[in-house]
């Protein structure tokens, strides 16, 4: 199912402050029908302040939020077609698991058969068929989420707010539950706009990723996009891992960091600007010492499943390494670094982003 | 060794706690008027008991005063308690400031203070006024019972229902109301108890009615009939039996109630001298 | 409609019925036939006055230790994992409580009287009738008697509370018995016992119910001479004046314990 390129939701503007704090600062976002769209920022970027503004929980300080071009800023959530499923899913404790899911149709005065069919059906797609009349408090934390994903997808909303909905559950079960919401949105056709803090989560379900800090947008773009030209070194940091280190844009095409003179892809820079350079430490190959760009040691190495994690300590900086071929600690090497796993980014201006 | 040491010394504590009650209870059967004699046993107090007037009378004001005091206290005080919890700061620091006024000040200057305030506006003391006055003690209780609901839960579960499209009455009518409802039972249950057992405030605050703690006093200070022996047994025996059935109501849903019911001293949900039952009234 | 005005109601009465008296009572204290004085205050130095707050200080001094030193071992070994039942035996410490305040006092006088139980247990040893009624020590047993149960349960509930691992970490780390009470339990304790102390020494220092049932009358405490300056004396402004004392007093004392507990009290955001 293809994103459509028609907006469905748009933030204008939108400005969100509480007590003085201003916790979004004049944010602009579309999000398009089908899209699969993520937050994703540390705590206190403002992420769910901007799903909040879309469920209807929040009104903006100033600025508008539009659905298919109407104005709801003021909308109240009842009147919305959003539904959400929350962080800690909120489930009402005093109502078992039909009861729950049911919720919202009984709201709508839908008629009992029809209750019965489509919650039947939701908890048949969540997988949790025979388990209606069980007490919430019963459930796993996953069997929890589930029915907090049916409860708000019952109502056949068009989009979906999911705040941080796999927070609490462990890694194992993250992992499955990422692959079956996303399945569930490509299967629904909806719009789901999801809450993140974990960038590989973002990465792996994600159409558009959102990243936010402070309260502003950095960079909004596809996932592939938002790793492989991470627009500052924020981004850059909080996309995978990374080394992030000062150096010099000597001319395009031609930046030097650590001592050496590196060719890359990148232009348009002023000469001699300073920049950061950013490097993934699986673009950094070790190689023997005498054919390495730089030279160093292996300081340490960690073992991570399906590479090794070594940190090389050059003269005066340490990088870090991933490579599927074990090194021994203290072993001197060579590091290559090709043109094309270099990323120059602007100097931050808000500072304390360099490393 | 030492565990049969710990356990003599509880039952002794318990025996000094139990001997009057005990004794009274056992006087409640004796056929002889004096105490000094035991003239077997006999039901004849409790049979007196139920043909004096003035016991009968003060039994109906102090359970119907309880009663109204419960059903106006715990309704103002939910409603309130929702709404301090949402407010800003400052307001609610004041609002809190207020609950816990009473809960500080003795009962004798509650009661003073009310019966002043009475008498300056010229309202005769009587039933009006001692539920006016139970009203104001019992309604602290149930806020410091409700409030620890209110923040213990989920603050988005109210919003799912908004997003679910419950309107904010229903809402707080389908989802709010039934959370904290075990907080609303904890809080109607001790303002019904403080309540019932109030003697002080009521004291002051009223001069026509009498409810059974003043009618008590009253007794105690002149020549004591029997039949308080008889009453003392058979609100024992309520009160013990209306505690079995609260702890028993609902043993299924995790013995919630036997927690509620010690929740008091259990923790400081509710500043410590809520406890279980009430302040010690002097 | 916005939820903060739910409160609105209750905050109109609390201001009619809390709020408004309180300030009668300044305003009592504060006036004499309506002109401001401080003289109810001045007349409190007379040295009958102040003797009277001083034995009420010193009763509810006396209560509130008894009750920490009778109340501390029941807590401690009611909160002792060795019980099975210790469940029931503390719903057994609560149900006295449920008995009408009044009837447990009266109670104590049929025990206590000249032709009541105790004095006859004492003459069939041999000892003989003791003047029992009517004496500071009677006061004091009633006092006792209906506070010990604040005592035993804030330091119950906070020992039944903390983790049972502490006290087996700090005799993993060689501590005796002894030693593990003096620096793990009873540090662990202080929060219970501050509240404890509260909530006996509150009630004690301003009970006049119970010196008039068991002192018959003989005993002037400080909530009697209350009660009477407004009941008997009619003198409003002395009673208010006393009233207001009796408040500072209550205050103060709080603020001290709470010195010591700073962190006990931080639930509620209050006064407190």
């Amino acid at each position: 199912m293809m994103v459509e390129d028609t907006h469905l939701i748009d933030l204008e503007n939108c400005t969100k402050e509480f007590d003085g704090f201003e916790a979004l600062k004049s944010v602009n976002l579309y999000i398009r029908k089908r899209e699969f769209v993520t937050l994703l920022g540390p705590s206190g970027c403002g992420k769910t302040t901007t799903l909040r503004l879309i469920g209807g929980f929040e009104q903006p300080t100033s600025g508008r939020v539009l659905f298919e071009g109407t104005d709801i800023t003021h909308l109240p959530p009842y009147r919305r077609h959003v539904n959400t499923v929350f962080q800690k899913y909120a489930l009402f404790p005093h109502l078992n698991v039909f009861e729950n899911v049911a919720f919202g149709l009984k709201i709508a005065k839908v008629s009992r058969q029809d209750i019965k069919r489509r919650v039947g059906a939701m908890l048949d797609m969540v997988g949790l068929c025979g388990y209606e009349k069980r007490d919430i408090e019963a459930l796993s934390g996953g069997q929890q989420q589930r029915v907090a994903i049916a409860r708000a997808l019952v109502n056949e909303p068009e989009v979906l707010l999911l705040d941080e909905p796999l927070g609490a559950l462990d890694q194992r079960l993250r992992k499955d539950m990422q692959l079956e919401l996303k399945k569930m949105q490509q299967r629904l056709g909806i719009t789901f706009i999801y809450v993140t803090h974990d960038q590989e989560e973002a990465l792996t379900m994600s159409d558009t990723i959102v990243v936010m800090r402070d309260g502003r947008i950095h960079q909004i773009g596809t996932p592939k996009k938002i790793y492989d030209e991470p627009k500052n070194a924020f981004v850059a940091d909080f996309i995978g891992e990374s080394n992030i280190l000062p150096g010099t844009m000597l001319r395009d095409r031609l930046v030097r960091f650590a001592g050496t003179e590196f060719v890359c892809v990148d232009s348009g820079f002023g000469t001699n600007e300073d920049v950061d350079v950013v490097l993934r430490p699986e673009d950094i190959d070790v190689t023997a010492v005498e054919s390495g760009m730089l030279q160093g040691v292996v300081r340490s190495v960690l073992f991570k499943g399906v590479h090794y994690e070594m940190m090389v300590e050059t003269g005066e900086h340490v990088f870090k390494v991933h490579s599927t071929d074990l090194t021994p600690e203290g072993a001197r090497v060579g590091l290559v670094i090709l043109p094309d796993g270099i990323h120059i980014m602007k100097k931050q201006d808000e500072g304390g982003m360099a490393v | 060794m030492v565990k049969t040491l710990k356990r003599l010394y509880l039952g002794l504590v318990l025996l000094f706690l139990y001997a009057p009650i005990v004794v009274l209870m056992v006087y409640s059967f004796n056929a002889s008027e004096t105490r000094a004699v035991w003239g077997g046993f006999s039901l004849k107090w409790y049979q007196a008991l139920f043909m004096d007037s003035d016991i009968l009378e003060a039994l109906y004001v102090t359970v119907s005063v309880a009663a109204l005091a419960t059903l106006a206290s715990t309704v103002m005080g939910t409603v309130a308690a929702i709404g301090i919890h949402s407010m800003k700061s400052w307001t609610r620091s004041l609002y809190m400031n207020i609950t816990n006024l009473p809960m500080l000040m003795p009962d004798i200057v509650t009661g003073i203070s009310l019966m002043i305030l009475f008498i300056f506006v010229k309202l005769p003391r009587g039933y009006g006024t001692m539920l006016l006055a139970h009203i104001t003690f019992d309604i602290p209780y149930v806020i410091f019972s409700v409030l620890p609901r209110l923040r213990r839960m989920n603050p988005n579960t109210y919003e799912a229902a908004l997003d679910l499209g419950a309107k904010p009455f229903t809402a707080l009518r389908k989802v709010l109301l039934p959370e904290i409802m075990p907080g609303v039972i904890t809080g109607a249950l001790l303002a019904f108890t403080m309540s019932l057992d109030d003697f002080v405030i009521s004291y002051f605050t009223s001069v026509r009615t009498s409810n059974l703690s003043m009618l008590i006093y009253s007794m105690t200070r002149r020549k004591v009939p029997p039949t308080i022996n008889a009453l003392s047994t058979l609100m024992f025996v309520v009160v013990l039996s209306l505690l079995l059935f609260i702890n028993l109501r609902g043993t299924s849903r995790k013995k919630k109630s036997l927690h509620s019911l010690r929740s008091g001293f259990q923790g400081r949900e509710y500043p410590a001298d809520t406890m279980i039952k009430e302040v010690p009234r002097s | 409609m916005k939820r903060s005005l739910f409160a609105a109601p209750y905050g109109v009465w609390m201001l009619l019925f809390t709020v408004v008296p309180i300030f009668l009572i300044f305003y009592y204290a504060f006036t004499w036939n309506g002109e401001f004085t401080l003289a109810n205050f001045e007349l409190f130095l007379a040295p009958e006055f102040i003797g009277i707050l001083t034995f009420s200080l010193w009763m509810a001094l006396l209560c509130t230790l008894i009750c920490l030193l009778v109340g501390y071992p029941a807590a401690l070994f009611l909160a002792s994992r060795d019980f099975k039942r210790a469940n029931i035996v503390v719903v057994l410490f609560v149900i006295p409580m449920w008995m009408n305040f009044l009837l447990r006092t009266y109670a104590w006088m049929t025990l206590l009287e000249d032709t009541g139980l105790i004095n006859r247990f004492l003459e069939w040893v041999g000892i003989g009738r003791l003047k029992l009624m009517y004496t500071e020590n009677a006061v004091l047993m009633g006092m006792v008697y209906n506070y010990l149960p604040f005592m035993i349960f804030p330091i119950y509930s906070v020992l039944h509370k903390s983790d049972g691992r502490l006290v087996e970490a700090a005799q993993d780390l060689g501590a005796n018995g002894w030693l593990t009470f003096w620096k793990v339990t009873l540090p662990l304790s202080v929060p219970g016992v501050i509240s404890g102390v509260t909530m006996v020494f509150m009630p004690a220092v301003t009970t006049f119910v119970i010196p008039r049932l068991l002192g018959g009358g003989t005993f002037m405490m400080f909530g009697d001479l209350i009660e009477n300056q407004f009941l008997t004396v009619g003198d409003w402004n002395f009673g208010s004046a006393l009233s207001l004392i009796m408040m500072a007093l209550i205050l103060i004392s709080l603020g001290i314990l709470n010195r010591v507990d700073p962190q006990g009290q931080a639930e509620g955001g209050g006064l407190w």
